[in-house]
């Protein structure tokens, strides 16, 4: 099992992110990702920019504790998780999630569970500019109940 | 007596305008005694904001209770509920 995680301000190629996954086994079947993107519009209001910070250190023990979950829980053969930090504009990406597993269902569910999880453990903060000023976000409670839903399950 | 390093992040940062700061406490101190000293030291907005129900505590990057007892060189976080992804 391979997992990657890594927290940067640079972009990342999701071409090579993905092949590189598809590519580490042949007993890859399929692979499943997800992008996460700056939104222009938020509650409502354009959004200019958003920032992001996390915890040093921190985060990236925590995201490898949700993957080591998943892959607990799941048949998964390799993982990748990267996120940005610092200062993103609408249409950046902000997060990659990949899973590369011998069959779909796993990889959809594994990745499915890191990104819901993702959300609601790992120590991200977003503070967006609007032209209304500047806030920090809050938990969405919708974030809260996809994570929940995982342990219904 | 024992000092721990405390970091504050996101809107606690800018709210209580440090980021990290050293901070020496009895022997035995939880962190719960710690918000106790902060509120004593530097003002009762420190205990407001950081005991609010929200707010979120971790002790050497580990998520704890306000009951947690502090060593001699840990390191102190509270921030508010994240937002990543």
């Amino acid at each position: 099992m391979v997992i990657r995680v890594k927290i940067q301000r640079e972009d990342f190629d999701l071409q090579a992110e993905t092949r590189s996954l598809a590519g580490i086994s042949s007993a890859v079947g399929g692979v499943n990702t997800f992008i996460g993107v700056v939104r222009d519009i938020n509650d409502n209001d354009n959004v200019s920019s958003l920032f992001l910070e996390h915890y040093p250190g921190m985060t990236e023990k925590q995201i490898k504790v949700i993957v080591a979950e998943a892959c607990d829980r799941w048949d998964v053969i390799a993982a990748t998780v990267i996120h940005r930090i610092g200062e993103l504009h609408p249409g950046d990406q902000i997060v990659y999630v990949g899973v590369a597993s011998s069959h779909r269902g796993d990889a959809f569910d594994a990745c499915e569970y890191i990104i819901d999880y993702l959300k609601t453990r790992a120590t991200f903060w977003k503070k967006e500019k609007t032209t209304d000023g500047e806030r920090w976000l809050e938990t969405r409670q919708s974030d809260f109940d996809a994570a929940q839903l995982w342990n219904d399950k | 007596m024992i000092s721990v390093k405390v970091v504050l992040f996101a809107s606690l940062r800018e709210s209580l305008g440090e980021s990290v700061f050293s901070l020496d406490l009895v022997d035995g101190c939880r962190v719960c005694g710690l918000v106790d000293t902060l509120a004593k030291s530097r003002g009762q907005n420190w205990r407001d904001l950081l005991s609010a129900e929200k707010v979120l505590s971790a002790v050497n990057h580990t998520m704890v209770d306000a009951q947690q007892l502090l060593e001699n060189g840990d390191e102190v976080a509270f921030f508010p509920p994240v937002t990543g992804g």
